[in-house]
């Protein structure tokens, strides 16, 4: 019949505008600046760099493996190693930008990173007056300590703290391991002088520091770990 | 509307006697026509009414483009009699990064092709990928793919409806409607992956993370309790409205057979009654485990092609709901697949995927690097603009707003 289904509309709409008075299952806006949104866990906006202990510097995580800067998509991060006067590459950034203006906040670099050194923030309110350095993030405007990590993602935090400390026991187990090798390997050489490069080169491949040399123990390249 | 009359082109027989030879319908659109002088309104004269025509270009900043669409349509009075659409105005280079990127690094591309429906545009790629490289993915992880991008159909359908009836000029009302609804399901997905749209949640050979089961169980009891009343209540609205009907049966009509040589896919091609799904077609992952219909149209005018739409939903959640209950456990990601460093064997593959738009194929050439040698999408929105003309000659200008509305575009996937 004609205007039945009209009718039939009016009464929908007015169902839906009466209701949204007494439902709050019908509300599904929030008066936004005074009232937030509640961020899941898992929501993610850009990355930041996480450190352990007081330090903002020292305490990154991060090594500058540059594996992160290598998968990202856009690539929109720039790392610089830090150098010792000596010019030997440490296992630090000097420099470590992120470009907001650029990231997709994909999460690959967060998936990529081996040191869970990298992880995504949920800051949605980033507003700048200029489009380009003020969004080129720099190292100390990324690091934020790991107790901030566990406020907005406690669940992750947690699972990765567990993981980086199983990770530090057995490092400490393998030090061991090879501390005790490098004693044995000693005592040998002390007693038959010829005999300690075939022991060596074999305490070698399982301890991260060459055993007899007097050189200083080379770093651990993230491809091994 | 007396679609033979108009649908030819009015003869130009007087027009030659016109001072400048100009061609009879002057589209200023560089690619597809020769420019006009004035660049302004184009008269020529028409023999049957004495009228005058008047070339209008729609966009490419409007919002019954849909995006930064523009269409250039010549009109004799209020019908179009000639149309062309112009694309190219969000051109991103997407085909050529692709070739520069590594494996995984375009699945988050992926994502900004069709954004309504990033999940689906994830599969299609990832299901690519998988065939290139020989990946079989977890069975749980089949069944949550299956789960998600059903979901991601559901929510792009509902836009589709709301976007529909904005066209139509509801002012606002099933539009907020519709939203409402697709804002509580992206709150569910912002939950599991993450983000809101650009979910980048697919990897080779599984899922980023697994769902919880408390995820699964908030999602079923969303799509039976407020969702299937979204439904009913959406119907109760439309389906039977005279206004709705008036404006929408009978126009655009889209033959099958046209639709079929022009490669049209998706809803759009079954609500001209040719029954051709992928799910069902191709059966690629795991859709011949559950029992589906595919609607299917008749007419293949506007109407159906929203019906389509609303049906489509509903089969939608019964899908979900099945493959909710099948759901096995395990592992939803295979140890021995690994998504960074693939590189895949030299070799051609494509995949391709049933989207909420139609078939959405990736064409990818590895030659054992980790990047892929060629890179190539087939999106369901560029091909089925394609004969946006056919659809809008002899109709009126209004109507070609809502038929584009029904074609279901986004232009992030025209172009790519
Ligand atoms: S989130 Fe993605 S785009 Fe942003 S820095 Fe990480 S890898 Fe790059
Ligand atoms: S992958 Fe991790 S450790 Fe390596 S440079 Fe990036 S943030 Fe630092």
């Amino acid at each position: 019949m004609l205007g039945l289904g009209i009718l039939k509309g009016f009464y929908i709409t007015a169902k839906n505008l009466v209701g949204s008075y007494f439902t709050t299952e019908r509300l599904t806006t929030l008066e936004y600046p005074e009232v937030r949104a509640k961020l899941p866990p898992a929501s993610r906006s850009f990355p930041f760099l996480v450190y352990d202990g007081d330090n903002p510097v020292d305490g990154l995580r991060c090594v500058a493996c540059r594996i992160c800067e290598k998968e990202c998509p856009p690539q929109c991060i720039y790392i610089v190693p830090e150098r010792d006067e000596k010019g030997k590459v440490m296992k630090k950034p000097r420099i470590f930008d992120i470009d907001y203006s650029v990231c997709m906040g994909c999460q690959i670099c967060v998936e990529a990173c081996p040191f869970d050194s990298i992880k995504m923030d949920n800051i949605y309110e980033i507003a700048v007056r200029n489009r380009y350095e003020p969004l080129l993030m720099h190292r100390e405007q990324l690091s934020k300590p790991n107790t901030y990590f566990h406020e907005i993602n406690p669940v992750d935090a947690i699972e990765v703290d567990t993981r980086l400390a199983e990770e530090k026991r057995k490092a400490e187990e393998r030090a061991k391991a090879a501390a005790a090798a490098k004693a044995v390997a000693a005592a040998k050489a002390a007693a038959a002088t010829p005999a300690a490069p075939a022991d060596a080169a074999q305490t070698a491949k399982s301890a991260p520091a060459p055993a007899p040399a007097p050189t200083p123990a080379k770093p651990t390249t993230p491809e091994t770990k | 509307m007396n679609n033979a009359s108009t649908s030819s082109a009015p003869t130009t027989a007087n027009a030659t006697e016109a001072e400048a030879p100009v061609s009879p319908f002057p589209l200023h659109s560089s690619p597809f026509g020769p420019s006009s002088a004035s660049g302004a309104t184009v008269r020529a004269v028409n023999d049957e009414f004495h009228g005058d025509l008047l070339e209008i270009s729609l966009g490419p900043h409007h919002p019954s483009t849909h995006g930064v669409f523009r269409m250039n349509a010549a009109l004799d009075g209020e019908i179009v009699t000639k149309l062309k659409p112009v694309f190219g105005y969000l051109h991103r280079n997407h085909e050529k990064l692709g070739e520069t990127n590594s494996y995984l690094a375009n699945v988050p591309y992926t994502d900004r092709l069709d954004y309504l429906a990033s999940l689906t545009n994830n599969w299609a790629y990832v299901h690519a990928v998988e065939k290139l490289a020989g990946i079989t993915p977890t069975e749980r992880c089949e069944y949550l793919r299956v789960i998600l991008g059903e979901l991601g159909r559901i929510i792009n359908h509902v836009c589709l409806v709301g976007f529909l009836l904005n066209d139509l000029g509801t002012s606002f009302t099933p539009l907020l409607y519709s939203l409402r609804e697709r804002e509580r399901m992206l709150d569910l997905l912002e939950e599991l992956t993450g983000a809101r749209m650009m979910y980048n949640f697919f990897r080779f050979g599984g899922l980023r993370t697994d769902v919880s089961a408390d995820w699964l169980a908030r999602l079923k009891h969303y799509l039976e309790g407020l969702f299937a009343r979204y439904l009913d209540e959406q119907d109760a609205l439309l389906t039977g409205n005279e206004i709705l009907l008036a404006r929408t049966q009978g126009t655009g009509i889209l033959k099958p057979d046209l639709a079929i040589n022009a490669g049209f896919t998706g809803p759009g091609l079954r609500a001209s009654g040719v029954d051709y799904d992928i799910r069902k077609v191709d059966k690629y992952s795991i859709y011949d485990r559950f029992d589906f219909r595919v609607p299917l149209g008749e007419h293949g005018d506007t109407y159906d092609r929203f019906m389509m739409r609303m049906l489509e939903m509903r089969e939608s959640v019964k899908i979900i709901l099945q493959a909710m209950r099948d759901l096995p456990d395990g592992p939803v990601n295979d140890p021995k697949a690994k998504s960074r460093g693939l590189r895949p064997k030299a070799g051609e593959a494509y995949g391709r995927i049933e989207c909420p738009k139609g078939e959405l194929g990736f064409y990818l050439i590895s030659d054992g690097t980790p990047n892929p040698y060629r890179y190539r999408v087939r999106p369901p929105s560029f091909i089925n603009l394609t004969i946006l003309e056919d659809l809008c000659l002899g109709q009126t200008l209004a109507d070609t707003i809502i038929i584009l509305g029904s074609i279901d575009i986004v232009l992030g996937e025209v172009d790519r």
